[in-house]
């Protein structure tokens, strides 16, 4: 049962990304991203992981995907064009992707005492999740609370800046 | 019970929640008619059958009979999405709701629910954030301004008041200790009214976030930015007609449902009795089910009625009111909340 849904929604996932390169206009790009993050969400809950699965799908596909369509729409953005920059990028773009990911892979897999990943019934409820998170990586976990915090300031201080300009540095 | 079993037991109900929701889909248009025709003193639809009542079926009826047009300029393949993905978003939420005590008969897993599931409310906002697209779609793929308008306003609007209901539901689900939304019932039901999230648990204020919050995500009046009439026609639904116009409609009123069994199960006490052990349970697994569904239909029926209130009583808001009002005051009221719940619970 594990087995046919991993094999259905990473099926999905992987038509969603090839349909994402493959389309030429930005909305159906968009969605296609959408379909791989929602296929992904089951592909956690399938390992395990109940609460990354949910936040998967409200924060990516939800939150932020939304923003992404909403740029698109805004921008009106129309088909792509093909240009030298774009075909140079088609040319190299793929064999790197390609090298660089085999780089990945390789370099986990012969890393000794990583653990295992298996489909299984067993689920990590949110509240082990928490008591891992508020104690062993509390140190990880608030600087990057303060990384995000501080990405949030800065997008105000730049959205502030444009505004003062506009007025006449009021 | 073998995977066969526990498959036809889902399917059935599935298919019977999916009947029974779309009859309150089209039965709360019908109250909404009759409520608002009564507000502006005059009697809302009467003709039909006796009082009206059979005025939804015909409305469905003529839904499904009409020329279906699709216009020259749209951008058909997410045109064509847009209303399966908005109605779709609005029906599978209801799936993790349980309107009742758990009881199961003869072997089967527990009825008055289609899925128990650990995270049930994260599962309840994760698909109300999945249908903005719904939404956002149908305005882009009409083509048209008012609705590009529209699917903007509305998707703007969605995404702030997320935020604001997200937080609100902090301080219950600190509370209960868990996601799972029959734990939360289960938690406060103890002493009946009095340990009710809304009273015993100190969330009133919470409640009254979610509430202006979850107006404002089913795109309801005073809220109802995204199809204002005298503005856009009709919003981001402007070029649709017939059945698939309808189920946006239906997308509406679904969403509406939900909001109130998730106000219902969160802060007054889901399918339980407000007068606690006052009255001693019967011993009948049958009268104790349906005084359950009983209890449970009766104040999600209460929020349907309070919908429609508000849509008879308050003026519509100005889009710039609606934002700072979502930004600057439901949401630090919400991490107020959040941090004055956290307090009491530690300092317990």
């Amino acid at each position: 049962m594990h087995l046919i849904l991993f094999i259905v929604f990473a099926g999905f996932c992987l038509a969603g990304a090839i349909n994402l390169l493959l389309q030429s206009h930005p909305i159906n790009s968009a969605l296609s991203l959408i379909v791989v993050m929602v296929s992904l969400a089951v592909l956690y809950l399938l390992l395990g992981a109940e609460f990354l699965a949910a936040a998967q799908v409200i924060v990516y596909a939800g939150a932020i995907m939304v923003l992404f369509t909403f740029v698109i729409m805004l921008l009106n953005a129309s088909r792509e064009e093909r240009t030298l920059g774009s075909r140079a990028a088609l040319r190299v773009g793929f064999p790197a992707v390609v090298a660089i990911l085999a780089i990945i892979a390789t370099v986990i897999l012969h890393t000794q005492g990583l653990g295992v990943a298996r489909l299984s019934d067993g689920i990590t409820s949110t509240e082990e999740l928490s008591a891992v998170l508020f104690t062993k990586l509390l140190l990880p976990f608030e600087v990057t609370s303060v990384l995000i915090l501080i990405a949030i300031l800065g997008a105000v201080a730049l959205a502030g800046h444009d505004e003062r300009e506009r007025t006449g540095g009021k | 019970m073998t995977i066969l079993q526990f498959i036809l037991w889902s399917v059935l109900k599935v298919a019977v929640v999916t009947v029974v929701m779309l009859l309150a889909v089209a039965y709360t248009v019908l109250l909404e008619r009759k409520l608002v025709g009564r507000i502006q003193n005059r009697w809302g639809p009467s003709r039909v059958g006796p009082f009206g009542l059979l005025q939804p079926l015909v409305d469905g009826a003529k839904s499904f009979l009409k020329e279906d047009i699709i216009p020259t300029g749209v951008y058909r393949p997410l045109y064509l999405i847009a209303p399966i993905l908005a109605l779709g978003c609005a029906l599978i939420s209801i799936g993790v709701v349980p309107f009742g005590v758990p009881v199961s008969i003869a072997g089967s897993p527990p009825l008055f629910q289609i899925a128990n599931v650990n995270i049930g409310l994260l599962v309840i906002l994760a698909v109300t954030s999945i249908g903005v697209y719904g939404i956002a779609l149908a305005g882009w793929s009409s083509n048209s301004k008012y609705s590009l308008l529209g699917a903007l306003r509305s998707s703007a609007q969605l995404v702030s008041y997320e935020l604001a209901l997200g937080l609100s539901l902090v301080g219950v689900v600190l509370r209960a200790g868990s996601l799972n939304l029959r734990v939360i019932v289960e938690q406060q039901a103890t002493q009946g009214m009095l340990t009710w999230n809304i009273f015993g648990g100190g969330q009133i204020f919470a409640f009254f976030i979610y509430l202006m919050a979850a107006y404002a995500e089913t795109n309801r009046s005073p809220f109802d930015l995204p199809e204002a009439e005298s503005e856009l026609t009709g919003g981001y639904h402007t070029e649709y007609s017939s059945m698939k116009f309808a189920m946006f409609f239906m997308a509406e009123y679904a969403n509406m449902i939900t909001v109130g069994c998730v106000a219902t199960l969160l802060f007054f006490g889901g399918w339980t009795s407000p007068f606690g052990d006052l009255i001693p349970p019967f011993e009948n697994v049958f009268f104790d089910a349906g005084l359950s569904l009983f209890w449970f239909v009766l104040k999600v029926f209460a929020f349907l009625f309070l919908y429609v209130w508000v849509r008879g009583t308050l003026p519509r808001f100005r889009y710039d009111q609606l934002m700072n009002f979502g930004w600057r005051w439901l949401m630090p009221l919400a991490i107020l909340n959040i941090v004055a719940t956290s307090l009491w619970l530690a300092y317990r």
